[in-house]
């Protein structure tokens, strides 16, 4: 594998291949000390066109313990933001001898653009891109449905008949799109719940089953309830009428969660929006992962890091 | 000058020899005439091009008149009208002129000023289109294409006034509102893309509004690139109504899909854009049904860096004068939907009937204006930058192999394209003024 | 190119028994004493001598696997390799005596390797090796304390070892 784009690309063997992996990693960071030598020498560059202070600090760390050297080459106070092309950065990262590339960027596509350009000869992975995809995200989300369910006996297994339930700003979620190919490689049923506006158009060929209540979808005792984040500017474009009819209808509030089963995951990418999208006391409830996922964060993209970086590229 | 093209075969499959003195058709050549070989070659009308963007003034980095010129000659283009969204906008008289000057002194094809719906596409109010219609440029085509004249009363007093100068508006139908950020075909590709959609019912919403407001004023309209089987509907039934509403489609909706799209190669962005297979059957039924009355490239040339970028931040447009030829036998011809008569129709005499361009409705007949294209339909080449003669190079068809080749184009009894080689500018614009 | 077998499933089993008596011995006893196996045949060959330990001093065969890969010289060169779990017995290996076990020492790269994992883990009080064959060709300053076959060969040459857990079948062969 040369890049990590999208979560369609991974097989069922090599996604557990690099959840696997990200096991082992997991143990580094139980450790005294918590670095490998293994991407030494190695230049990892942080490509951050739109902020996000979790993903890239996630991705440093990561480097980091793998013992690569870390640019941290954001928009802000950049030759980025003066208007520089995709194409100039990316040939200047080049001409600094990047070996990989983590990229966040506003527009759908731009990692695969960068990735098969030429512009430059680095193992590219996809840190979010517009409303396409998050790989590393859904990568960390089933490591953490993997641990809960499975703890120490986990590598090697998938999550066959997992049932999971993705609810909120579907249209616009990269999260939710990784996810879903993820998860149905892996063998999980994932159902969608959204308001129809908040739904892609044309799902039928996609793995899952689409729905507008949560309530029945709630009945129905899932395995892992996912609450993605409503973004504010959704709020202003008449896709719901208001934050207040959005939280009363999709929001996992505590009578919600009172209704779930005790062992059901109630999952978030963060950054939350409490008392929107999740209730404090979903957030907070012994359910929640949402710590873990941070945690697990770092061994995914370690697994990811060093998956694309070690290795000839024969 | 005299030519003496010998042996052409025409569109209806008859041969024979045209003699071509002082830029028209005539009985016989003397033997001073220059003679071209067209054995084996099919002579088509001369093309016209009722959709091109030539970019001059103002965007001379994509496109000028001379570039774009060359461009529609090398593939069989003589002649071409200019769409208005230059800088300035082609809003005036004074813009107007310009371009068409620049057309004349160059020489390559007859260059056709389209003058702007409204005053610099802002979609507000009407642009001086009588002064327009009354200045030398004679505009008789008005489009803000690019942009839809989308405010319905406006549209309805475009139609009217238009009709005062016997012109025809060309609509670009595009709903604004429901194609706000829209960047691909909306559907389970641009679900999966992550790209925000632009739906047909966009296209589909605003030409059935249009059609009907023509029939209510009385007055003709010309819809721009459909590109969506649903739009053919529309228009089917304005037609069988009797509204007099004529449409094009571009060669790239007749022949590439959404698919294309699958890698973010932004060579594939073009607006409307590439839609489903079955949009694409149903405009290649409607070209062959007369449902779709002509073929025009959208032209729309655009410098690498406008290109080369993520997909949302990349251009819409694609260039196409010079490939337009080859597609439309790779999708119409050698599929057997259209004979080559209706290529001379769909190609030429319909699309300068629209334009209201005079010197194309009797093509090859002594007298008439001497437009012809010559052209090896057995041919196939690997279409490639070398096949380009624009300013840009963003096509759609680089490395794909494609039928047909222009050998010759005649403009005026002038050739600009001989033994298929484009000919330089001091050879074609030589005596002009 | 035909494959020579140069020890048979008895000449293992006995080579593995003198190891383990041979650590006993050099060890005082079997205090503190880890067995640390290099995956993959290096940690069957652990296994099999914490099982020969306890037989001889019940207790003594304190086993567990110390994976490499991350600490690797050559990751650049090779396609990526897939990690093996690294799995430390409950105490630890601070103030241990560590003997890791491998198949074949030969380069002293994967072993390089291992002293580099091990000091990451903690700090042992001493770090023996133990391997069933030594063929020769050192490119590091490091010498085996315990060889089941010291086994001339030349560089073009290759040991098999093949276990009956992992292989289905018991010898090393050289071809």
């Amino acid at each position: 594998m040369r890049h990590l784009l999208s979560t369609a690309d991974l097989s069922r063997d090599a996604a557990i291949t690099m959840l696997d992996l990200a096991e082992d990693m997991a143990d580094v960071a139980t450790r005294e000390v918590k670095k490998l030598p293994t991407l030494r020498g190695r230049t990892v560059v942080n490509l951050f066109f739109e902020d996000s202070t979790r993903t890239r600090v996630s991705f440093e760390l990561a480097a980091k313990r793998l013992s690569a050297d870390v640019i941290n080459f954001s928009a802000k106070g950049s030759s980025v933001s003066k208007g520089e092309s995709l194409k100039d950065t990316a040939q200047t990262l080049a001409a600094m001898g990047a070996d990989g590339v983590v990229i966040r960027h506003s527009a759908s596509g731009a990692p695969r653009v960068l990735a098969e350009s030429g512009w430059i000869d680095a193992g590219v992975v996809n840190a979010g891109d517009g409303t396409h995809e998050h790989p590393t995200q859904a990568l960390l989300d089933a490591f953490t449905m993997r641990r809960r369910l499975h703890g120490n006996a986990s590598r090697g297994k998938g999550l066959d008949g997992v049932r999971v339930v993705i609810v909120g700003d579907i249209l616009h979620s990269r999260v939710a799109r990784s996810n879903v190919w993820l998860l149905a490689t892996l063998g999980a049923e994932v159902s969608l719940v959204a308001p129809a506006t908040l739904l892609p158009v044309s799902t039928s060929e996609w793995p899952v089953t689409v729905g507008y209540d949560l309530d029945a979808a709630i009945a129905d005792a899932p395995d892992v309830v996912m609450m993605l984040r409503i973004q504010a500017e959704r709020m202003n474009a008449a896709f719901f009428p208001s934050a207040r009819e959005y939280s009363r209808e999709w929001g996992l509030d505590d009578e919600r969660v009172a209704r779930l089963p005790a062992d059901t995951m109630v999952m978030h990418p963060g950054p939350m929006n409490r008392g929107l999208e999740i209730s404090a006391g979903a957030a907070d409830s012994p359910r929640s992962t949402v710590l873990e996922q941070v945690a697990n964060g770092v061994s995914i993209r370690m697994a990811v890091l060093y998956h694309l970086l070690s290795g000839s590229d024969s | 000058m005299s030519l003496l093209v010998r042996g052409a075969t025409l569109p209806d499959g008859s041969r024979r020899d045209l003699s071509i003195a002082d830029g028209r058709f005539v009985e016989s050549s003397d033997a001073s005439a220059t003679v071209i070989d067209a054995d084996g070659l099919l002579a088509l009308p001369g093309l016209v091009d009722l959709h091109t963007h030539l970019r001059e003034p103002g965007f001379e980095q994509s496109e000028t008149v001379l570039t774009g010129s060359r461009a529609a000659a090398a593939g069989g283009y003589t002649a071409v009208f200019a769409m208005a969204n230059t800088s300035p906008v082609q809003d005036t008289a004074g813009v107007v002129e310009q371009v068409q000057s620049l057309g004349e002194r160059h020489g390559y094809v007859t260059v056709r000023p389209i003058g702007a719906v409204t005053v610099g596409l802002a979609g507000e109010r009407l642009a001086e289109i009588g002064a327009m219609a009354q200045s030398r440029a004679r505009v008789r085509v008005f489009s803000d294409d690019g942009h839809c004249v989308h405010d319905p009363l406006l549209m309805r007093r475009a139609l009217e006034y238009v009709t005062t100068f016997g012109g025809v508006v060309a609509q670009h139908a595009q709903e604004p509102r429901l194609t706000i950020g829209a960047q691909l075909n909306e559907g389970a590709l641009s679900s999966e893309l992550g790209l925000a959609g632009w739906p047909a019912v966009a296209e589909e919403s605003i030409i059935a509004r249009d059609v009907l407001l023509a029939q209510h004023v009385g007055a003709r309209l010309h819809v721009c690139h459909v590109s969506t089987a649903g739009s053919v509907e529309v228009i089917r039934w304005a037609k069988a109504r009797g509204i007099r509403v004529t449409a094009e489609v571009t060669p790239h909706h007749l022949l590439l899909t959404e698919e294309l799209a699958r890698g973010y190669d932004s060579r594939f962005k073009v607006n409307p854009p590439l839609r489903r297979d079955e949009d694409v059957v149903a405009l290649r039924e409607a070209l062959a049904d007369g449902t779709i009355d002509i073929v025009a490239t959208d032209h729309a040339p655009h410098p690498v860096e406008a290109k080369e970028c993520a997909w949302d931040e990349a251009a819409n447009g694609m260039v196409g004068l010079e490939s337009a030829l080859s597609v439309v036998q790779a999708a119409v011809v050698d599929t057997g939907l259209l004979e080559w008569s209706d290529v001379a129709r769909v190609m030429s005499s319909t699309p300068a009937a629209i334009g209201l361009l005079a010197g194309y409705d009797s093509p090859f007949s002594v007298g008439s204006p001497a437009h012809v294209t010559l052209v090896d339909p057995t041919a196939h080449r690997s279409f490639s930058t070398a096949d380009l003669h624009g300013k840009s190079v963003n096509s759609p068809y680089l490395g794909r192999d494609l039928p047909g080749r222009v050998i010759a184009t005649v403009h005026e009894g002038r050739p600009t394209v001989l033994d298929g080689v484009l000919l330089a500018p001091e050879q074609v614009g030589a005596d002009r003024v | 190119m035909t494959a020579r077998a140069v020890l048979q499933q008895a000449d293992i089993a006995r080579a593995l028994t003198r190891i383990s008596h041979e650590i006993l011995e050099s060890n005082r006893g079997s205090s503190d004493l880890v067995i640390l196996g290099v995956p993959t045949r290096g940690v069957l060959l652990a296994e099999r001598i914490g099982r020969i330990l306890d037989d001889i001093e019940p207790g003594a065969g304190t086993v567990g696997s110390l994976d490499v890969t991350m600490y690797r010289d050559d990751l650049a060169r090779n396609p990526t390799r897939a990690p093996a779990p690294t799995e430390i017995p409950a105490g630890g290996i601070d103030g241990k005596t560590v003997v890791l076990v491998d198949d074949v020492l030969y380069s002293g790269r994967t072993i390089r390797a291992a002293l580099d994992a091990l000091s990451d883990l903690g700090r042992p009080r001493a770090v023996r090796l133990a391997v069933l064959v030594d063929r020769g060709h050192r490119e590091l300053p490091i010498r085996a304390d315990f060889v089941g076959k010291n086994l001339p060969t030349s560089a073009d040459e290759r040991i098999n070892v093949r276990l009956v857990e992992l292989d289905g079948s018991e010898e090393v062969t050289i071809q």
